[in-house]
This record gives structure tokens, C-alpha cells and sequence, in this order.
């Protein structure tokens, strides 16, 4: 079953702003989906919309089958909604939110209180639940955001940039949360401008620009189109400038550290050849993860091409 | 498993939505229930007691009796409005109402919830100053039935009223501008210290065009057994707002205006 169906889906706003095109999207039940585009490009309208917290002009959307624009309350009761913002009562405390809104789901307040202590606890928020949430830091606001979303467990997670802002070990340990989530049957869509985070944790992936998608497809077959290959090598000790060698892009980032972009048509013999000459030694070496980001902007600069 | 949506799972939605609201009430007593009844306590000192007896009878009977549904009836108008605008639009300015825009909820349960809290902290208030005033005059009820009904139905037009204003409000100073130059003057020409029968021609027929003039006589029936209208027609008009508010607040609610994009 399709966990979400959007149908030539279209928003026009009042002040002549059109910021979707007629978008067609589907999403399985079970898949980790990833919505990228830069800012601006209609990400949020289409959650917004997908939420209700948007009315659309035309076209549809379904959450399990069912109708946002017919059937609102029973589609909704599907979905959980992380926002872009905090939007929680800043007054209240972290454990009350949690119980009151899984109120406004239906679920009785003796179970919510005790999924409100499991999510707290899960999110390392526990020790916070009964202090003002407006005492909590923005890494610990989001993922009571996230544990609001859950509290009702739905079947469709939609984050939307659940970790802007958000240092890296608290990013990691929200990955391990939503990636568990996903795993216990609970289909997840995140908007990030990690595209690290879509690389990592996502199955499939849209890439949507100027209120159009411009890629669907996995993760990893979007990456089989990457023809060029980055590496990152840690020097033993610091060079002044980059060694050139034909056929290869190569760039220090810092005196240490050097990437080096090589088709993937080309071996790495030649590469480690010149290393060898100029005498410099290597460390260690990786692929550099955020390869994605290459061909988002590759796709986002191509349609701006047609646009034009 | 598909969420189910069920009547219980509305009356919890709605339960949650109230008991939020009460809590809210009760946890700032200073801002919501206290001022008012301090309040009305000196309308009473100054009005009632000082003024009011050289003012002597008013309505067949003595004046700080007079004043005393028409003062319990402004604190019910003023807190009922005061509350939604105040609570909804702390909500909308805040964005925690997309937390119940989100959620399956129907709109008519939104508004259902919100107006009970401000029946609620309506009625509390009016409590406080009947208590108030009991310190004040000797009065009996004349007809609980009539006093009941007709505060609580006041209190749901207010509360509606706040609602469409909150839903409308963009900014702070826009939730102050009804109460201050509409309400408030509406509810001192409306009978609260004054019978009609004092009034002049002309001013007495603009008087009846009041509505409020109609709640206030109502709730004086009520209590005191006066009235300077039709008792049937102060429900008849009360009855006619809530169908007509009520409406216009689903409504908007339906279609999202000024909480959906």
C-alpha cells in the first residue's frame, strides 16, 4: 500500500506565488524517503498541504489510501508532524505537551502518559519532562518535537529538517531514534539540507525545484549516476600546494587534508604514483560521504538551465 | 494498525482541549480570577453603596439590588470574551494551535473546547462576584432556571464572538480594539446601572436596539423577577447569536481563515 499518493498537486498563493506545479508523488509503506530542494522550492507546501495545515488549489493526496482534502480526521490520525519551527506552548512543560496531544489524537490519557514517559525517556528528554519548555536548549526543543509527533504512533513520520541546527552527536542519536522507528514499520519522509542525512538514512529520494519534482528514484541509483568520485586523503605531514595530475581534480582543504575528484573511469594507481613522486605520505584515506550533494546541485542547477 | 477515529476518541480530543483550557485558568487565578472580582468590589463601594444611596430606587427596587445582575453580567461578557481572544490568539501568535490543526480533530470541537474553558472561567467569575455581592445586598433568586440558562448562554455568545475575533486578530492590539470600543460601551448603555424607562425618546428606542440591554434584563429577571423586556425575547435574541456566531466560527474554521495558508 502506498504510504502517501500525491496526485498533479498545485498551489498557487494569494499573492501570485506559485510554489507547486502540479507535483506527483508516491511513497510505499515501510520506505525511509528523502525530499530534497533548496529553499524555496515548495518542500514545505507540500508537507503543509500533506498536513492539512495548507489547503491546496487543485489535485489530491492521500495518506494510506485516504483522502486529506475528503476524509480529513481519519487521515490525519495517520500522520505524525515534525515542523521546520518549534511550535509548542514555550510556558508548558515538555510532559504536559506530550499528554495533550496525544489527547487531541484520541488516545486516553493513561496510555499517553505512559507513552509520554517512553518517548521522553527514548529522546534523553526525561530529565526535562516537568521543567518549562522554554528552558530547554534548540537541540532538546526539536526532539521533544519529534516525541510530540509520535506520541499518537502514527504510520506516516514527516520531518521537516528535524536537525538544522542540531550539534552532531545529538543529530546522531535523533538518526538512531527515527532510524528504530522506521525499522519497528513506521514509513518515514525528512526533508533535510543534510544530504548527508538523505545518503545515510534513506531508501529513495525526490528532488524538487521551482514547485516540481525533478528526480524520484532510491538513493542508490541516483548515486550510480555520480561519474566522478571524491576522496578524502589525511597527510602524515602539511603541504603548501596541491600536487596537479591529468585526468584529476585535486584541492587541499586544509595543510593536511587533501580531496582528490577522479572519474570513475580511472584507477587510483596513477593518483597514488604522484603521491609516491612528490614524497608526500599518506595517513589515511576515505570517500567523501556528502556525494549527494554533488548531484543535488548538479539537478538544481541543470533545471535552473532550463528554466532560463 | 490503521489510527482509529471514533466518537471517544472526539470526546478525548475535546476533554483534552477543556481541561487544558481550565488548567490554564486556574494556574494564572491572579490574571483570570482575581482582578474582576476586585473589581466589581468596588463597583459596589462606589456605585452601589456611596452613590447608590442617594440614587435611592431604580426598577422598583433599591438601587445596589438593581446593579447587581447587570454587574454580574458585564464580569461574564468581558471574561468570556477576554478568554478565547486571549487563550486562541495566544495560541495562533504562539503557533501551538497547529498542534490541533494537525491533529483529527473537527473544527466544531475545536471551538466547542475553547468555548467551554471561557464558560468556565465566565461562570467562576460571575460565582466570585455573586459571592461579592452577597456582602453587599440581601437578594434571593427568583427563577434559577432563567438565571442559569440565560448566564451561560451569554457566555457563549461572548465566547463566540472572542472566537471570530481571535481567528481574525493578527497582532495584540487587535483583540483590545472590540473590547474597549465596542464591548465595553455596549455593555454601560445596556442596562447594567440604568433602566431603560429612564431614558429619553429617541435614546431609549436606540437602547432597545442593544442586544446586550436584552441579556442583562434577562439575567435581572432571573435573579430579581424585574425586567425592562420580554423575558422570551432575551432568549429568543440569544438563541439567534449563538446560531449565528456559531455558524460564522465553524465555518471559518472549516476553511482554515487566518490559521491555514
Amino acid at each position: 500500500m502506498h504510504a502517501l499518493e500525491v496526485r498533479n498537486l498545485k498551489k498557487t498563493y494569494k499573492n501570485g506565488v506559485v510554489a507547486l506545479k502540479g507535483i506527483d508523488l508516491t511513497v510505499e509503506e515501510g520506505d525511509f524517503f528523502a525530499l530534497l530542494g533548496p529553499n524555496g522550492a515548495g518542500k514545505s507546501t507540500l508537507i503543509g498541504i500533506i498536513s492539512s495545515l495548507v489547503n491546496a488549489s487543485s489535485g489530491e493526496t492521500r495518506v494510506f489510501g485516504i483522502s486529506v482534502q475528503n476524509d480529513r480526521s481519519r487521515a490525519m490520525a495517520e500522520i505524525g508532524l515534525v515542523p521546520q519551527e518549534v511550535n509548542f506552548n514555550q510556558f508548558e512543560k515538555p510532559f504536559d505537551i506530550i499528554v495533550n496531544q496525544a489527547g487531541y489524537y484520541g488516545v486516553p490519557r493513561r496510555i499517553a502518559r505512559t507513552r509520554a514517559e517512553k518517548y521522553l525517556r527514548q529522546l534523553q528528554l526525561w530529565d526535562k519532562a516537568f521543567k518549562p519548555s522554554r528552558t530547554l536548549s534548540g537541540g532538546m526543543k526539536r526532539r521533544l518535537l519529534i516525541a510530540r509527533a509520535m506520541v499518537h504512533e502514527p504510520r506516516l513520520l514527516i520531518l521537516d529538517e528535524p536537525t538544522a541546527g542540531v550539534d552532531i552527536e545529538i543529530r546522531r542519536s535523533m538518526w538512531a531514534f527515527i532510524e528504530g522507528i522506521n525499522r519497528d514499520g513506521t514509513t518515514v519522509i525528512l526533508t533535510t539540507h543534510y544530504l548527508e542525512e538523505a545518503e545515510n538514512l534513506c531508501r529513495n529520494i525526490a528532488i524538487i525545484d521551482s514547485g516540481q519534482i525533478v528526480e524520484n528514484t532510491t538513493v542508490k541509483a541516483l548515486l550510480g549516476k555520480l561519474d566522478i568520485e571524491t576522496f578524502v586523503l589525511d597527510l602524515s605531514a602539511p603541504i603548501e600546494k596541491a600536487p596537479q595530475v591529468e585526468g584529476m581534480w585535486i584541492e587541499m582543504r586544509d595543510s593536511t587534508t587533501m580531496l582528490a575528484s577522479l572519474p570513475k573511469s580511472r584507477n587510483l594507481n596513477a593518483l597514488f604514483k604522484m603521491l609516491e613522486d612528490e614524497d608526500i605520505e599518506v595517513k589515511s584515506m576515505r570517500n567523501k560521504v556528502n556525494r549527494l550533494e554533488e548531484l543535488f546541485l548538479r539537478l538544481v542547477e541543470k533545471q535552473a538551465e532550463q528554466s532560463a | 494498525m490503521s489510527n482509529p477515529v471514533s466518537a471517544s476518541s472526539y470526546w478525548i480530543g475535546y476533554k483534552t482541549i477543556v481541561i487544558k483550557e481550565v488548567m490554564r485558568i486556574l494556574r494564572i487565578w491572579a490574571q483570570t480570577l482575581l482582578p474582576p472580582a476586585i473589581t466589581m468590589t468596588l463597583y459596589f463601594v462606589i456605585f452601589g453603596q456611596l452613590i447608590g444611596a442617594r440614587i435611592g430606587e431604580m426598577g422598583g427596587m433599591d438601587y445596589m439590588q438593581f446593579i447587581v445582575p447587570g454587574l454580574i453580567m458585564l464580569s461574564v461578557i468581558t471574561n468570556s470574551y477576554g478568554n478565547i481572544t486571549s487563550s486562541f490568539f495566544g495560541a495562533k501568535f504562539g503557533r501551538h494551535v497547529e498542534e490541533l490543526l494537525v491533529s483529527p480533530l473537527p473544527p466544531i470541537l475545536i471551538l466547542a473546547g475553547y468555548v467551554t474553558g471561557a464558560v468556565f472561567r465566565a461562570l467562576v467569575v460571575g460565582v466570585l462576584v455573586f459571592i461579592v455581592a452577597a456582602f453587599f445586598s440581601d437578594f434571593s433568586i427568583h427563577s434559577w432556571p432563567v438565571t442559569l440558562s440565560i448566564v451561560v448562554l451569554t457566555a457563549i455568545v461572548f465566547a463566540l464572538a472572542g472566537f471570530i475575533n481571535a481567528t481574525f486578530a493578527q497582532k495584540f492590539d487587535d483583540i483590545s480594539i472590540i473590547p474597549t470600543f465596542v464591548l465595553q460601551p455596549m455593555t454601560y448603555l445596556g442596562g447594567v446601572f440604568f433602566s431603560v424607562d429612564l431614558l429619553p425618546g429617541i435614546w431609549e428606542t436606540i437602547a432597545m436596539a442593544n442586544p446586550i440591554l436584552y441579556m442583562v434584563n434577562g439575567f435581572r429577571y432571573g435573579m430579581l423577577g424585574v425586567s425592562d423586556v420580554p423575558v422570551s425575547a432575551a432568549f429568543g435574541i440569544i438563541l439567534v447569536f449563538v446560531a449565528v456566531l456559531g455558524t460564522v466560527c465553524v465555518t471559518l474554521l472549516k476553511r482554515g481563515t487566518g490559521l491555514r495558508t
